[in-house]
């Protein structure tokens, strides 16, 4: 803790011998949270699975009345923002304060997009009182390359509810990223980031890209694989 | 002006120097500290208190079962009981109780570090712990629960009218609570170790706490998931354990036990982890057999999360599932008999002292070792089926908690409490109360192997007349148990001002944690040590005098 050293990097805490210990410390444990984030998604994917393997019928009736356009353009939106991503870190590598505070600005704008819609799309599942509860109500049938299939509605319900608690723990994550990237775009405003300390910037990129994959297998899982006409 | 003039001056050589304790009295530095040992005691505070909340709901269940009718209290409330005794003990207490307060104590002093690698993440993990108490106390107080630990589907969906709710946001907060504390020990031994500590060189607590660490952060994030589809599925009625809407109960029992069968090896693995620190340390000898201990805490931590089954080979899964569920529950005792198998190797010619860390550890190797055989029985597919769910399942998983964890965290706590306080404990008493726990905890509990192999089932309030004797030795022995509980609670709460000073090793012990002050000051190390010596290079350590057997000179 010499005078000089905290001139240097006011960032360094003073339980860490360098900077680069701590960025290696903060980027192993972001590492870790994301596996963690994985093993939470994971429980939900085993049970989707399950049940898919399970009522075959019901789950790819219900899958083909998911609007694959707004799933689409959601997955479109989602890719573009991990690019802005990318982009931002590069700038922060870089330095450039206002090009990383735009990027950050960006990112959160496009995932605002992505929960706007999916908001849409969640209002057309309560028209269609395909949200499960005592409203629900489905009459649509499997659609097998043009042979109509009739399917038990509760275990269509059954898909519903999983499409609603998948999708749902994964709108609040993107809700989570929207802050935290809000915070990340005031603090990068403010100049609190410099080429030599950008952890955050990079540490943030890293849990934007990890829900942007879990939509990247939420969104076949759900919407595409059943679709085979 | 006389008085002025009496007031002693002390040279600046004896000014006492500044430890962690001493840096700081006012309640905002202990509350919003960062210093890994302040958050020890303060986590040492909140798991005891919740010990003895979850000690005196097992201490309602053992006076129901005195006798055979269901006297003290009604079925309903018995339920509520023994729920609350087991999520109690099983998630505020047997999870966090080694890692949370002595890991974090004593792993960044092992290591050489100034701190975990994430402070304010370490006290956020107590915050969340506290947080997840006290709405877990708020649903005890507005009627509690009575779906039994497990959260059990339909008993916790559509069977239950009670606080299942609030009880799994509890939980759901705690696994966090722990998950960050699992991240931050990965960290911190990967990146934090001091110069010249390399993996081979990590004592065996290190390593013990790192394959916990592990299982913290891949079982905790699916029972989380698990609580949240429970408290969906009771809040907006969704479907996916109830078979009425087509989901399936067993699909819980699996995500379950995903993470609790792991779970017992976070239980399990930091107090093995402290039995590899005190039999060198009292038997005077580097452990047998190193790389085998530290590499089988690995091995449990891989193995463990391949036998979740077990508890589910009555409930309907296929027989072939059965079977290797059955063969991978066998394998993962191979690892854990290798510890054991090393530690009493470790005995062998070892210049053995009796103190108190190690009547612990004596009795933590016997009573796990029953507890582990009774495991490889229930393992057994047909002695499983006949046992399931009666007092013999009870009895091993308490021979493995309460004998195998307790026993290691009481033992840790008396091996680290000089370092931890700077006083020794009273050794008489220590003994005694020693005592009184390994005498108390088998009259508990063999009974219970009795009960449950005669037919006695789990969780019921009322039971046949002939099973009377049987229940009466046990609420006996629980009686001990308690006071061989409440004595540590008292003579190290008397120690802290009349002990007497510990000095920096009392017991002669290698690691880093007995080279630095006792207490340690607040930044652990006054210089970064460089380690240039094996673990347990116990040939090389002269005995503490007064560990010395008296010889005439």
């Amino acid at each position: 803790m010499t005078a000089d050293h905290e001139a240097h990097n006011p960032a360094l805490l003073h339980h860490f011998a360098d900077a680069q210990q701590q960025k290696n410390a903060a980027s192993l444990g972001m590492w870790l949270f994301l596996v963690t984030e994985i093993m939470f998604f994971g429980g939900m994917f085993c049970a989707y699975l399950i049940y898919r393997l399970a009522y075959f019928n019901a789950f790819a009736a219900g899958s083909q009345q998911l609007n694959i356009w707004m799933g689409g353009i959601n997955t479109a939106v989602l890719i573009v923002s991990s690019v802005t991503v990318v982009l931002a870190v590069k700038a922060a590598e870089a330095g450039k304060r206002k090009l990383l505070t735009g990027y950050l600005v960006v990112t959160v704008l496009l995932g605002m997009t992505f929960l706007v819609i999916k908001g849409f799309e969640y209002a057309e599942k309560f028209e269609k009182h395909h949200v499960p509860g005592s409203t629900f109500n489905f009459t649509e049938k499997f659609d097998d390359n043009g042979k109509q299939i009739d399917v038990n509605p509760k275990e269509a319900e059954l898909f519903f509810s999983l499409y609603f608690v998948m999708t749902g723990m994964h709108a609040l994550h993107m809700v989570i990223g929207c802050g935290l990237f809000s915070t990340l775009a005031v603090l990068a405003w403010k100049g609190h980031f410099t080429a030599n300390y950008f952890t955050p910037i990079e540490n943030g990129g890293l849990y934007w890209h990890l829900v942007d994959i879990i939509w990247i297998y939420l969104f076949p899982l759900l919407y595409l694989i059943s679709r085979h006409t | 002006m006389a008085i002025k003039a009496a007031t002693p001056v002390i040279p600046a050589n004896q000014v006492p120097k500044l430890n962690y304790l001493t840096n700081g009295y006012t309640l905002k530095s202990w509350l919003l500290t960062t210093d890994h040992k302040r958050i020890a005691i303060l986590y040492l505070i909140s798991v005891s208190a919740f010990f003895f909340l979850g000690g005196f709901f097992a201490m309602l269940i053992r006076l129901e079962l005195l006798t055979p009718e269901g006297d003290l209290m009604q079925a309903d409330t018995y339920n509520k009981v023994f729920t609350m005794h087991g999520i109690v003990m099983v998630f505020f207490f047997l999870i966090p109780v080694v890692p949370a307060i002595l890991g974090n104590f004593v792993l960044p002093l092992m290591v050489g570090a100034k701190d975990l690698a994430f402070p304010r993440i370490n006290l956020l993990s107590w915050y969340l712990y506290i947080a997840a108490g006290v709405l877990f106390l708020h649903c005890m107080l507005s009627g509690g629960v009575d779906t039994g630990w497990t959260f059990y589907t339909p008993y916790s969906t559509a069977a239950s009218n009670t606080n299942v709710i609030e009880a799994g946001l509890a939980i759901f907060i705690a696994g966090f609570s722990s998950i960050f504390t699992g991240l931050n020990f990965i960290v911190t031994v990967h990146r934090m170790r001091a110069p010249g500590l390399t993996w081979s060189r990590l004592p065996l607590f290190i390593w013990s706490t790192y394959a916990t660490s592990l299982v913290m952060i891949l079982g905790t994030p699916v029972i989380a998931i698990t609580m949240v589809l429970v408290v969906a599925e009771r809040l907006l009625h969704l479907g996916i354990f109830d078979p009425n809407l087509g989901g399936d109960p067993v699909l819980f029992q699996h995500l379950f036990w995903f993470y609790s069968h792991p779970a017992v090896y976070i239980m399990i693995l930091p107090s093995m982890g402290v039995i590899s620190e005190i039999v060198p340390c009292f038997a005077r000898k580097r452990v047998f057999g190193y790389k085998f201990v530290a590499l089988s805490s690995v091995a449990i931590a891989v193995f463990g999360f391949l036998v979740w089954a077990h508890h589910l080979f009555v409930a309907g899964i296929s027989l072939y599932a059965a079977l290797i569920f059955s063969f991978l529950s066998f394998v993962v005792a191979v690892p854990s008999a290798i510890k054991v198998f090393n530690w009493t190797a470790t005995l062998y010619k070892g210049s053995i002292t009796y103190a108190t860390p190690m009547l612990y550890a004596f009795g933590f190797i016997g009573l796990f070792t029953i507890g582990g055989l009774t495991g490889i029985m229930l393992a057994t597919i047909g002695v499983d089926v006949h046992v399931t769910d009666t007092y013999f399942v009870i009895a091993h998983f308490h021979y493995v908690m309460v004998g195998g964890v307790l026993m290691g965290y009481l033992g840790g706590l008396h091996f680290w409490w000089p370092k931890i306080t700077g006083r020794m404990y009273p050794e008489g008493w220590a003994k005694l109360s020693a005592l009184f726990v390994f005498v108390g905890f088998n009259l508990t509990f063999f009974p219970q192997f009795i009960l449950g192999y005669l037919g006695m089932p789990r969780r019921y309030w009322q039971y046949p007349p002939e099973f009377q004797v049987l229940n009466v030795l046990s609420t006996a022995g629980a009686s001990i148990l308690a006071v061989g509980y409440l004595l540590p609670m008292i003579y190290l709460l008397w120690s802290l001002r009349y002990g007497p000073l510990a000095g920096d090793n009392p017991w002669g012990a290698a690691g880093l944690e007995w080279k630095t002050a006792s207490p340690p000051p607040t930044f652990n190390f006054d210089e970064t040590p460089v380690v240039t010596w094996e673990a347990y290079n116990y040939d090389e350590i002269p005995e503490p005098k007064e560990l010395e057997a008296p010889v005439a000179r």
